[in-house]
């Protein structure tokens, strides 16, 4: 029982996250409600602020003003609300602990759902883009480099949200909390149109939150080729503060 | 904080199936936790193939397959896509077309994991817990919700890995499993071993300052019974039923085929009781209780 076998049973660590984080977006793609959040409802998103005066005065062309905003919430439909309700009832159904016996183990898992995110984020921002491009987008050339990098932290700030409250509350809180966030954000946290659109007194809160730095960000990067140095440091410091208290915090069962 | 074990030790070595008998809630689960390395105990050592089973080892988790007591299957997938995707993690799975055709998980094969029976889930969960061919099995009640044929089927299979020279973890709350399966029995109340053994030795330790044994026999109904001697008890249980208590010596059962002979009574069925792992698990059972 105590012999040590020459090579092991497991398959390199690279290949089971790459296994995992395949496993975990097909998982979300086969969900019905996640690809609604994540490629339908930013679709409407792109189209109404295409076609409407809304957020005109922030750029030359609309759809100009509209598309990075856009591509920002795409990363809370999927790094935040729809990983959060997918691991919040993996929770519930012991899946995470199912997964924790095999050699994935808790960390393998956690790398897993990370692949997951980019995964689909790379979906909806070629869909978004090609779409976008099609109705005439014409994104700043110099914003295109920050702006990927703007959407991979920003993904990874609201990951490591949407895992601090998949572990640690109910799932069905899970649901109700990130669904009701992503419809906050995306009407007032500054995703969708500037804070500077939003009533004076609230701003300064506002422009606290990951929304507005990633929001905000984006339409610096891809509007203006301009890099927004304030908004790396907030989502640095997002991701930072919602890593640790989610491996703090997160409760596996 | 909620103290669930309180001194349990074990040891489970290949080849045989150690089994972990227990009514529910008695720390049987939460003994195999710590022993798989899911929960980290207070107190205490556990090691597992030589090694601290907690945190990730992949290499360790490698070895080792687990059945979840609550299974642990994602209700959205289905069955084989499941399995074939657990095999993918270990470099030398099991054959896993045999294993699908061995627990028949074709059967059901085409429905998503919400809409099985939880004896359906059972084989899933089993599956996965032997996908990658492990030394180290942990099983939390396999045999929970199985209909008989299936349960035949677990059991087959729970036992060719035993002569495979498997080390096979098992808890049950079942004694007709435990008596079934086991090598080696640990029995845990209340968070304590309060008796471990063979099941031939804990039956035996049981029998122990237990000489007298009920006599029990069918016949005629409505027969007039004779006065036994001090220290037995003579009753018709229920029509034809008949029960003799307190017999220790042999001189007891001449007594009663003197009276057979006597009356020429010939009795349809005859049973001297012996004791099933069931009373010594009452027996021990109660002793705590007391204690």
């Amino acid at each position: 029982m105590t012999q040590v076998s020459t090579e092991s049973n497991a398959v390199s660590p690279l290949k089971r996250i790459l296994i995992q984080g395949k496993y975990e977006a097909l998982q979300m793609l086969s969900n019905g409600e996640q690809l609604i959040l994540a490629v339908v409802m930013p679709m409407i998103a792109l189209f109404v602020l295409t076609f409407t005066d809304l957020i005109s005065d922030i750029a030359e062309r609309t759809i100009d003003a509209a598309v990075p905003g856009v591509l920002a919430l795409c990363v809370i439909s999927t790094a935040f609300t729809g990983q959060g309700i997918g691991t919040g009832f993996d929770r519930r159904y012991g899946v995470l602990r199912m997964f924790s016996t095999t050699p994935l183990g808790k960390t393998g898992l956690i790398f897993g759902k990370v692949i997951a995110v980019l995964t689909v984020l790379v979906i909806q921002a070629v869909l978004i883009s090609a779409v976008a491009l099609l109705l005439g987008w014409q994104p700043n050339p110099w914003g295109i480099i920050p702006g990927i990098l703007f959407l991979l932290l920003g993904a990874a700030a609201f990951t490591s949200l949407g895992l601090l409250i998949a572990g640690t509350v109910r799932p069905e809180a899970t649901l109700a909390i990130t669904n009701l966030a992503w419809i906050l954000l995306a009407g007032a946290g500054g995703v969708l149109y500037p804070l500077s659109m939003a009533p004076e007194w609230l701003q300064p809160t506002l422009s606290a939150l990951p929304s507005a730095a990633l929001g905000d960000a984006m339409r610096d990067a891809l509007i203006d080729g301009h890099f927004n140095s304030p908004g790396l440091i907030f989502l640095v410091l997002w991701a930072a503060a919602g890593s640790f208290a989610a491996i703090k915090k997160f409760k596996w069962n | 904080m909620l103290r669930v074990l309180e001194s349990v030790s074990l040891k489970a070595y290949p080849g045989q199936i150690t089994t972990l008998l227990g009514s529910n809630g008695a720390g049987k689960s939460t003994t195999l936790a710590c022993a798989q390395g899911l929960m980290r105990p207070d107190g205490g050592s556990i090691e597992l193939l030589g090694q601290d089973p907690y945190g990730d080892n992949p290499e360790l988790r490698a070895r080792v397959g687990v059945m979840l007591q609550d299974g642990g299957l994602p209700p959205s997938m289905r069955p084989v896509p499941l399995l074939r995707h657990v095999a993918s993690l270990y470099r030398n799975p099991v054959d896993i077309d045999a294993l699908i055709q061995r627990l028949d998980l074709e059967s059901f094969g085409s429905r998503n994991i919400r809409r099985l029976s939880g004896g359906q889930k059972q084989r899933v969960a089993l599956a996965l817990a032997l996908a990658g061919d492990p030394e180290v099995l942990f099983l939390d009640e396999p045999s929970a919700g199985l209909d008989p044929q299936s349960r035949q089927v677990v059991f087959d299979l729970i036992s060719e890995l035993r002569d495979a020279g498997k080390a096979i973890v098992l808890t049950t709350h079942l004694m007709d499993d435990a008596q079934r399966l086991s090598d080696y029995v640990y029995i845990i109340d209340k968070g304590c071993t309060v008796a471990q053994g063979t099941v031939s030795e804990l039956i035996a330790r049981a029998e122990e300052g237990h000489d007298a044994r009920p006599v029990s026999f069918s016949a005629t109904a409505g027969l007039a019974l004779p006065q036994p001697p001090l220290g037995l008890y003579l009753a018709e249980t229920s029509a034809g039923q008949y029960r003799l208590d307190g017999v220790t010596t042999p001189e007891h059962l001449n007594w009663l085929t003197s009276w057979w002979a006597r009356e020429s009574i010939l009795p349809t069925q005859l049973n001297l009781q012996s004791r099933s792992l069931e009373d010594v698990f009452l027996e021990f059972a109660q002793k705590e209780e007391q204690a």
